[in-house]
Order: structure tokens, then C-alpha cells, then sequence
């Protein structure tokens, strides 16, 4: 994937200002960067769901019209209304709703389908289930489910880990772990500095402007990271990087 | 200026029979006897269910106030499209009439998109400016169509308040043409109109056309507010796509279930409030539509079997009822405990836990219709074989928590027993058997011990107040 000169602005104040970046294939990417920096933006402008002042995005290699049934997408958990009258095995099969066509229903093979998908992330139990008594976690895991059904090469998620239970939280490694092992791309929006290190291989430091980008390794560091988050780098978000560093140190060992 | 609405609204609208009156009159509407009563019928219902399916989409797409909207827009383009017809001399017609009001109603929708995007407005503040603007055109437009004189503009006044009573033949083709178009189109895109509800940026990540899907909505809005013109007229037609698709969200929690839902008690309310306007002379039938439709929505919001306020207050009032007696088969058991007599006066069970003479006694007739307790006189109580049973249990599980909590969250002994009472309550037999391997050794006894001395004495007044705070 890659993006060049990219700048979006809402009402003339630019959110992401002249972005150029490239994320391999197959890794597991974090979009990492204080609040308002432009995270959310940078994924929706790669899906065109933002216009954009100016630049250019390919993905694999081509324009989005070209290869948009092998992207696959996680909104933000709370840009939906969670009381909406479907269940979450309908929520799965919307995933699918490209493949299948204007003017065709939904068959059985599609609900197959959106079952192992369910499986995956663990909710089989819960596919009759109307959406608004699941907990965050099931409907972040929905979501999830829903994006892999998709079956798509290039993934984008909005803060999938955003108020999610510890064990909602291994699952849903789990399976981008898996999706990358596929040799899927993921770029994942995330928000918590204390897990980025463990969980990620590709880093993309972002603040309105590009602050870096790279393997995690080359790119995490003290500087960049204070760059990125300038003086709101507090001592406790201090501390988090710590901890993180700390965290992986053992976890390698 | 405002002459001309004044006098729209205190003439009303005629209703179906309005010189009949009695018994057999109401027979024959009910049974469909009359060629007129059958069209007014089928043309309202038609209407109705119409406005059941577009407005489930509608509602779930957060725009309900749309179709007041393009209601309240299509005033000043009917009034437009007469004037324009008057001043070509053309033979006035409801077609062109309609299309002037089609028009209008989709610039107003227009309006609304644009504003928000230039603005930066809310959308309530949006719909109020373009519904008021378009709306005082409107009046103005008909002031000027009834001070220029001539023949036929009486029948403006019957796209403001509807005219179902007079609905004839070639109306009710109108509807059902412009349902049947509308329907269609729910069915073919009710994949992607359930997704564009849901999800629109994930729509739009797959391709779909959002924007196109909303016109889509908003057209099939505007045919149906159209046709709605007939019934009830432009200022209530909101009340044909709002009401019935909000009263089916208490039935169901499935998107079929709740457009089926919608266009059935869209039909029944159209049915209801016509036939009730034929049996009762004067009452103006569009507005007895609106009436039937929001008695419908009451009834679908106290029962509803998914969020109805009945079956949560129910559900509501059994779990009191279980804590209540858990409460009162535990107090019977300890006071025993502690006089040693198995005779339990009511004056000592109110001293335990602080229950007035009246909730007190309810309980213990609840409890005996259970063959739990058995009333020995006026004043004195006994716990059955069963009741003994249900007791014992009761009584160890609460025991069981105080003495968790007292080991591993260390809270004062004092503190334990309102504590265990809240949670005793939803022990099942898994956590029970639980807490008796965590306890081990500590509760040899059957049942343990209670941690804290049993209160024979009244309440003190600190911990009265706390009671009533956890009740």
C-alpha cells in the first residue's frame, strides 16, 4: 500500500497534512499517534470515505475501484447504532453483501459462510443473538468477524482493541496474528502505547504530519516518540512506553 | 395573509357517513357493505401499509423528520403548480398538482443535504429552517391562489388535511401504484438498504453507493408522502411513516419482522381510525388515522414482547418478589436460631429486617400460598417442612458469602451481611459449590455459624437508611 502526498481537511483545517508513506505486504501494522492526529482519517481516506485535497493512494498496487473486494474494514465500534433490529450472524453476512450481488438474497452458503467466521472469533453461541445484548467485546468481535468473511488481502481497522475485556483481546490478536501468518496486510489504528511494541511489526507514527514510519524495530524509539507526541507526552504515557519496551524485552528472552 | 389557512383549519374535513348515524350503519361499514366504504377502506390501509415499510427504513436511517419535511414542502408546489395551470388556462388536474408537490418536496430534500454540507448546522436545525421555509411559501402561495378568485381552488384545502373521506376509485389506483412502486424497491434493495441503515461507512468500503441509496430512500419518501396527500394530508403525513415503524420496534428485534410489523399496524391504524370516523359523524377522518395509529404505537410500547414497558416491569417485579421471600424465609429461620422457638412472632420478624406491618404481611401470604410458612394465629407464624428446606438453604449461602468476603475482601463483620444479601440472591449451585472448596475448613458446621451477632434488637437509624438504600 502506499500513499503519496496526501493532505485531507475538514472545513479548511488540514488533519492530515501532505502524507507519504508505503507499508509493505504481510505485516501487521499499528497507525499509532496522539488524539486528533489523524489516525481515523488516514484509513478512511485510503478507503475514500474522506475526500481528499490532493495526492494519490494505491492499494496493492492499484486503484481502490480496482481492488475494493479485497479490502476488508473494521469501523470504529461506536459509529453504529448497536440497538438496530439484526443479529449478529446478519451483521457477519453484510461482510458479504459485494459477492453476493445486487438483487440476490442471502443463501445458505453465505450464512455458512459468516458461521465459520463467528467461529473464529469465538462466537458461534452467539450468532441468534440480537446486537444490542452483546458486550463491547462480542460486538468488537462481530466486527472482526465480519471483516474476515470478507476474505480480503488488505485490512483496515479502526481501533479494534478500543474497550475490549483482556480476553476479548487475545482473541482478536490472535486472529490478526493469523491473518498476517496468511500473508494479509493489516493496518490497525491503535491507541495503547503500553501493548504496540508486543503486538505489531510495522510502526506508523502519525501527528497530522508523517513522523515515521518502518519496522517496528527501527521505529520505535524515545524520539520519534516524543516527536510524535511533542509535550502531551506524559509522564504516565512515559511510563506506558517503559513498560512496553520492558514487556517485549522479557517476551523475547 | 393568513386568512386563507385560517379558514382551511376550521373547516376540517367531512367524514365518510356523515348523515348516517346507529347500529346498522356501523354493521355496514364494518362489513364492507357500501362500494364507498370499500374504496376508502382499501385506499387508507394500502396507504397505511405502504407507509409501514418506507418509514422502517426511513427511522432507521435517522431521518424520520424527512418525511415531515417533504410533507410540509409540498404545500407551496401544489399551490405553485395550480396558479401555474390557472395562468396557462389549463384544465386543472390531480397529477399536475401532485408532480408540482413531488418536486418541491425533492428540492426541499436537496435543501437539506446541501445545507448541511455548506453549513456545518445540525441536522434538526437544518429540517426546521428548509420544513418552516418551505411551509410559509406554501401559505403565502395559497393565499394568492384564494384571493385571485375563479373556480376550483376549494380543493387545495384537501392536500393540507386529506380528504379519505371522499377517496374515490381512481385515488386509491394512485396509491397502490405508487405502494406498489415503493414496496418494490424495499424488496429488491432490502440487503442494501438494511446495510446503508446499519453501516454506511462500511457500505461505502464495499463499494455501494451510499449517496445513491439515499436518493433512492428519500424518492420512495417522497411517492410515498405523495399518495399520503390523499388520506391525511400533508401536515400529518409524517404520522403514516414515523408511528407505525416506531410502534414495531417493540414487537421485534428482526429487520424483516419489523417492516412486516410496521406495514400491518400502518394498515390496522388506517382501518381503525376510518371506520371510527364513519361510526362517530364530524370526526375528520385523516386526523382519526393519525389517532387509531398512535393508540396502536401506545399499546406495541406497554406490551411489546422485545422492549415493551409491560414485560420489563414484570420482570422487574418477579425478581423483587424472589428477594423478598428469600428475605422473609431467612429472618423466620434465624429468629428460631435465636429464641429457640419455632414460633415466630411477626413484631420479631419486622424488628430483623426493618419491613413495615403491611409489605411484611404480603409476603407471608405469598409465602403460605407456597406452603412455605403456615399461620398459626392472628400474630404467629411457623415455617412448613418446605419452607424449612428453602430456609436452610438460604441461610448457608448467605453464610457462605459473609464468611468470603469476611476472608478474602476483608470487610468489617458489620458490613458483610447487607453485602452477601445483595448477591446471595444469584448464587447458582456452580458458585456455591465453589465457594464451599474456597472455604473449606472454615465452615465445617451445617449450616456455618453466622459472622456477626443476629439482631433481635430494632435497627439502629444509620442502619435503617442504609437498608432503604439497597432495597
Amino acid at each position: 500500500m502506499s500513499i503519496h502526498d496526501v493532505t485531507v481537511a475538514y472545513h479548511r483545517r488540514p488533519v492530515l497534512w501532505d502524507l507519504d508513506l508505503d507499508i509493505p505486504k504481510g505485516v501487521l501494522a499499528a497507525v499509532v499517534g496522539p488524539n486528533g492526529a489523524g489516525k481515523s482519517t488516514m484509513i478512511k481516506a485510503c478507503l475514500d470515505l474522506v475526500p481528499r485535497v490532493s495526492g494519490s493512494i494505491r492499494l496493492l498496487g492499484d486503484q481502490l475501484t480496482a481492488v475494493q473486494g479485497r479490502i476488508g474494514y473494521v469501523p470504529q465500534r461506536e459509529t453504529v447504532d448497536w440497538d438496530f433490529p439484526v443479529s449478529a450472524l446478519d451483521v457477519v453476512c453484510m461482510g458479504l453483501y459485494r459477492k453476493i450481488g445486487w438483487f440476490r438474497s442471502v443463501r445458505r452458503r453465505h450464512r455458512n459462510a459468516a458461521m465459520e467466521a463467528l467461529d473464529r472469533v469465538g462466537l458461534t453461541d452467539f450468532a441468534d443473538r440480537q446486537i444490542s445484548r452483546l458486550s463491547g467485546g462480542q460486538q468488537q468481535r462481530v466486527f472482526l468477524a465480519r471483516a474476515l468473511v470478507q476474505d480480503a488481502d488488505l485490512y483496515f481497522m479502526d481501533e479494534p482493541f478500543a474497550s475490549v475485556d483482556a480476553a476479548t483481546e487475545e482473541a482478536i490478536l490472535e486472529v490478526l496474528r493469523s491473518l498476517r501468518d496468511a500473508g494479509r496486510t493489516v493496518i490497525v489504528v491503535h491507541h495503547d502505547l503500553q501493548t504496540t511494541r508486543d503486538y505489531f511489526d510495522w510502526l506508523v507514527l502519525l501527528n497530522t504530519r508523517l513522523v515515521a514510519a518502518g519496522s517496528i524495530e527501527e521505529t520505535w524509539t524515545q524520539e520519534n516518540l516524543r516527536a510524535t507526541y511533542g509535550g502531551r507526552l506524559t509522564l504516565l504515557e512515559a511510563a506506558g512506553w517503559a513498560m512496553g519496551t520492558a514487556g517485549s524485552g522479557q517476551s523475547h528472552s | 395573509m393568513t386568512g386563507g389557512l385560517c379558514s382551511i383549519f376550521a373547516m376540517g374535513t367531512p367524514s365518510l357517513a356523515a348523515a348516517s348515524t346507529g347500529g346498522e350503519d356501523f354493521l355496514r361499514i364494518l362489513l364492507l357493505q357500501d362500494f364507498n366504504t370499500r374504496v376508502v377502506v382499501a385506499g387508507a390501509m394500502l396507504l397505511g401499509a405502504v407507509g409501514g415499510v418506507v418509514g422502517t427504513f426511513l427511522l432507521l436511517r435517522r431521518r424520520a423528520l424527512m418525511g415531515d419535511v417533504m410533507g410540509h414542502a409540498m404545500l407551496p408546489g401544489v399551490a405553485a403548480a395550480f396558479l401555474a395551470v390557472q395562468a396557462l388556462g389549463l384544465e386543472r388536474s390531480l397529477p399536475i398538482l401532485l408532480l408540482g408537490g413531488g418536486i418541491a418536496a425533492i428540492l426541499a430534500g436537496l435543501a437539506v443535504i446541501g445545507l448541511r454540507r455548506v453549513s456545518r448546522l445540525d441536522d434538526d436545525a437544518t429540517m426546521a429552517i428548509v420544513l418552516s421555509g418551505f411551509f410559509g411559501l406554501g401559505v403565502v402561495l395559497l393565499s394568492v391562489v384564494q384571493s385571485s378568485g375563479g373556480g376550483g381552488q376549494a380543493g387545495l384545502e384537501d392536500f393540507v388535511f386529506g380528504k379519505t373521506a371522499s377517496m374515490v376509485t381512481s385515488d386509491v389506483v394512485v396509491i397502490a401504484i405508487g405502494g406498489l412502486l415503493a414496496t418494490t424497491v424495499a424488496v429488491l434493495f432490502f440487503k442494501e438498504f438494511r446495510l446503508l441503515c446499519f453501516d454506511d461507512a462500511f457500505a461505502a468500503s464495499l463499494g455501494q453507493p451510499v449517496m445513491g441509496l439515499d436518493l433512492l430512500l428519500l424518492s420512495m419518501t417522497v411517492v410515498t408522502a405523495l399518495v399520503g396527500l390523499q388520506a391525511v394530508g400533508l401536515i400529518l403525513v409524517v404520522a403514516l411513516l414515523v408511528i407505525p415503524a416506531a410502534a414495531a420496534r417493540f414487537l421485534t428485534d428482526d429487520l424483516r419482522w419489523t417492516v412486516a410489523f410496521a406495514s400491518l399496524i400502518g394498515a390496522l391504524g388506517c382501518w381503525l381510525g376510518v371506520t371510527l370516523s364513519a361510526v362517530a359523524p364530524g370526526l375528520p377522518a385523516g386526523a382519526m388515522i393519525v389517532l387509531a395509529t398512535a393508540g396502536l404505537f401506545v399499546v406495541a410500547l406497554c406490551t411489546g414482547p422485545k422492549r415493551g414497558l409491560l414485560p420489563r416491569w414484570s420482570l422487574r417485579r418477579s425478581l423483587r418478589r424472589t428477594v423478598g421471600r428469600d428475605h422473609l424465609l431467612r429472618a423466620m429461620l434465624e429468629c428460631r436460631e435465636v429464641t429457640g422457638i419455632g414460633e415466630i412472632t411477626a413484631d420479631a420478624l419486622m424488628i430483623n429486617r426493618s419491613w413495615s406491618r403491611r409489605d411484611l404481611f404480603g409476603l407471608l401470604r405469598v409465602a403460605r400460598r407456597a406452603s412455605e410458612v403456615v399461620q398459626i394465629d392472628g400474630n404467629r407464624w411457623r415455617l412448613t417442612d418446605r419452607g424449612e428446606i428453602e430456609a436452610a438453604a438460604m441461610v448457608r449461602n448467605h453464610r457462605l458469602w459473609e464468611h468470603y468476603l469476611l476472608e478474602y475482601a476483608h470487610l468489617a463483620p458489620s458490613h458483610v451481611d447487607r453485602a452477601a444479601d445483595r448477591i446471595e440472591h444469584v448464587l447458582d449451585p456452580v458458585l456455591v459449590r465453589r465457594l464451599e472448596a474456597e472455604l473449606g475448613a472454615s465452615v465445617e458446621t451445617e449450616p456455618p455459624a453466622s459472622p456477626h451477632p443476629l439482631s433481635t434488637e430494632p435497627p439502629s437509624e444509620d442502619a435503617l437508611s442504609n437498608e432503604e438504600g439497597t432495597s
